[in-house]
């Protein structure tokens, strides 16, 4: 079975970019805090999400509505609001993490199939049954900590299709379990839909070309003249710990999987997800068009080889231009 | 209100660990959370030595409640959690949704801990059929999403579960399949020397500044500070919080549980001794907002 490319907008222009270049399904979110890309300027209004359900349609590509934060007691009609939206719409899939708008889904949109969102922190077969039966999730999107033999085990065991992340920004923690944003500025991408939030970052000249880095005070990085600076989220600066100053957590580098992809295919993964709704189209076009050709050359070549070409083309666009196997490869844990 | 001990967050040996317990034996702690919950490589103390450790707390007339690993990852993990939800004596801390599932499927009762992400009244009560008792609230909750939380829940005419909040200690902020302590040594996690054993409160992470910022605990990221809801107590006693929850540090855990079981007797809040509460007022967590200028 091939693998289906599900590939991020946060624009109608990365929409068009993803659709270009042979993406199989875009996600996509709405313009407020349903989703864990809620920055400004982002996503798509009810009505542009209409439009962009048609073109995708038009061309035999699918649309996924991502309403992955948690809304809190008050809040609750926003968030089921942006389901009745999305079911009307006509969306092919709901990716939520939060269990009561799965059921809010499950009743009052059934044709709609529910994907479990990568914040919904299901790591294993028994976490992904209470998904299935409860509320008849479809396909469960897993966070990045498991090494691929844990994937390979889980597809396995696993009630429901599994979607896994395939390129892009790597968050290190589990997903939908990180409260180092709201830690430092109040604002979390379970609640907020947002991780580390652009005003709360404060960018500091100093002499000789130096640059620090400050998030709500909190000193995140500092960089010599020269150095590239990346965005500070909190696990990605360098702290000191025993003594030494380093990337305590992790360094700033992005998700890379295309030398698994024969793995992740036999182990009966069922889609690709690149990360990205931030990013512009370019980026998006990029990366689709890469992953549409290796995933191509995967049903066509034996054996699969990964050409320097696209690995050269993904290091360009990742962060701190560097690229990682991450959890899937065992060493890096 | 009552006092409970939450689960040790840190790798200590089991002699230390059993000495710690012991002398809690005498303090004045109603509830023991006990076992491992941040990484399953921690062995000093088997799940059959968490149990003799619970019979021995609970022949004292303690309440003693089983918590799992917050983060599963191999099936051993699984196996182990089913052993805990199938002990058929304690009640179980389910800290992720295999454990509340496991619990589901052998109609075992359970207590929400901190990392199920419960953040509404309707998902609340999903739980509560698939048989939730008592919600430990996140981290992240404060008092107007607590507030908002029953109110909801009262409209709803859902009855309301036994109710714990974090009063005192670092929070834990974030989990990974990485080890930090591991990293920190340059160690990889499947060889990673049990390195925790030399950090028993953690090792302390600071900003170029020297600010105290993060605390590395394993795969766990908890903050520096130290969480202190003490000056609150009133609030939380509006609230109808039905459990303080302390979490246990290598010294001066004494004291603490007694400054909070003399508050309690007292009925007067003790003044700040901790670092931060800004989350349980709708703030960062690491502010410190003082709460008798509110």
């Amino acid at each position: 079975m091939t693998m289906e490319l599900v590939c991020p907008a946060g624009s109608q222009a990365a929409l068009a970019a993803a659709l270009e270049q042979g993406a199989d399904a875009v996600y996509l979110g709405l313009r407020n805090s349903t989703n864990a890309r809620a920055f400004p300027g982002l996503n798509f209004t009810p009505e542009a999400l209409a439009e962009a359900v048609n073109q995708a349609h038009a061309r035999g590509c699918k649309i996924y509505l991502a309403l992955n934060t948690y809304p809190t007691s008050d809040h609750m009609a926003l968030w089921k609001n942006s389901i009745d939206t999305a079911a009307n719409a006509g969306v092919d899939a709901l990716i939520i993490a939060e269990m009561s708008l799965l059921d809010y889904a499950a009743r009052h949109y059934p044709g709609t199939p529910r994907h479990l969102s990568v914040q919904g922190s299901a790591t294993s077969p028994a976490a992904l049954r209470f998904f299935h039966e409860q509320f008849g999730i479809a396909r469960a999107v897993l966070p990045r900590v498991l090494s691929l033999a844990q994937v390979e085990r889980v597809c396995e065991k696993s009630p429901v299709g599994i979607e896994v992340f395939a390129f892009g920004s790597l968050c290190i923690m589990v997903e939908g379990r990180c409260h180092l944003s709201s830690y430092v500025t109040g604002q979390s991408p379970n609640c907020h839909g947002v991780c580390s939030p652009a005003h709360h970052v404060h960018w500091e000249e100093l002499p000789g070309d130096q640059r620090r880095v400050r998030l709500n005070k909190v000193l995140i990085d500092e960089f010599k003249a020269g150095e590239s600076a990346s965005y500070p989220t909190v696990c990605k600066g360098r702290y000191l710990a025993g003594g030494a100053l380093f990337y305590a957590l992790e360094e700033p580098t992005s998700l890379n999987t295309l030398s698994l992809l024969p793995r992740l295919a036999k182990a009966g993964v069922v889609a690709l997800k690149i990360e990205g709704r931030q990013r512009g189209p370019a980026y998006v076009a990029k990366v689709t068009r890469v992953w549409r050709q290796a995933l191509d050359a995967l049903q066509q070549q034996e054996p699969f080889v990964v050409r320097p070409e696209w690995q050269a083309a993904l290091t360009h666009v990742a962060e701190g231009h560097q690229t990682t196997l991450g959890p899937y490869h065992r060493p890096w844990h | 209100m009552k006092i409970s001990l939450g689960p040790l967050q840190y790798f200590w040996k089991k002699s230390e660990v059993l000495d710690f317990y012991r002398a809690a034996a005498g303090w004045p702690v109603d509830v023991f959370y006990l076992g491992e919950t941040v990484c399953s490589k921690r062995r000093e103390l088997r799940l059959r030595d968490w149990l003799a450790l619970a019979e021995t707390l609970a022949d004292q007339g303690r309440e003693v409640v089983l918590s799992s690993l917050a983060l599963i990852e191999a099936e051993s993990d699984l196996a182990t959690l089913a052993h805990l939800v199938d002990n058929k004596k304690f009640k179980v801390e389910a800290n992720d949704l295999s454990a509340v599932q496991l619990c589901h499927e052998h109609q075992v009762p359970f207590i929400a801990g901190p990392t199920l992400n419960i953040y509404n009244h309707e998902a609340l009560a999903l739980l509560q059929r698939c048989g939730l008792t008592r919600l430990v609230l996140s981290v992240d909750q404060g008092a107007q999403q607590l507030e908002a939380l029953q109110r909801q829940a009262r409209l709803a005419a859902q009855p309301f579960p036994e109710l714990e909040v974090l009063v005192w200690g670092r929070i834990p902020l974030a989990y990974s399949a990485r080890c930090f302590t591991a990293r920190a040594h340059n160690l990889a996690k499947d060889d990673c020397g049990l390195c925790c054993l030399e950090y028993p409160d953690g090792l302390l992470v600071e900003t170029r500044e020297s600010q105290p910022f993060l605390c590395i605990n394993g795969i766990q990221v908890q903050s520096a500070a130290c969480c202190d809801l003490g000056p609150e107590l009133n609030e939380l006693a509006k609230l109808e919080v039905d459990y303080l929850r302390i979490t246990p540090q290598r010294q001066d855990t004494d004291l603490v549980v007694r400054r909070f079981a003399e508050a309690l007797s007292t009925r007067t809040p003790p003044a700040r001794h901790g670092d931060c509460n800004g989350y349980w007022h709708g703030g960062a967590g690491m502010a410190q907002i003082n709460t008798l200028e509110l």
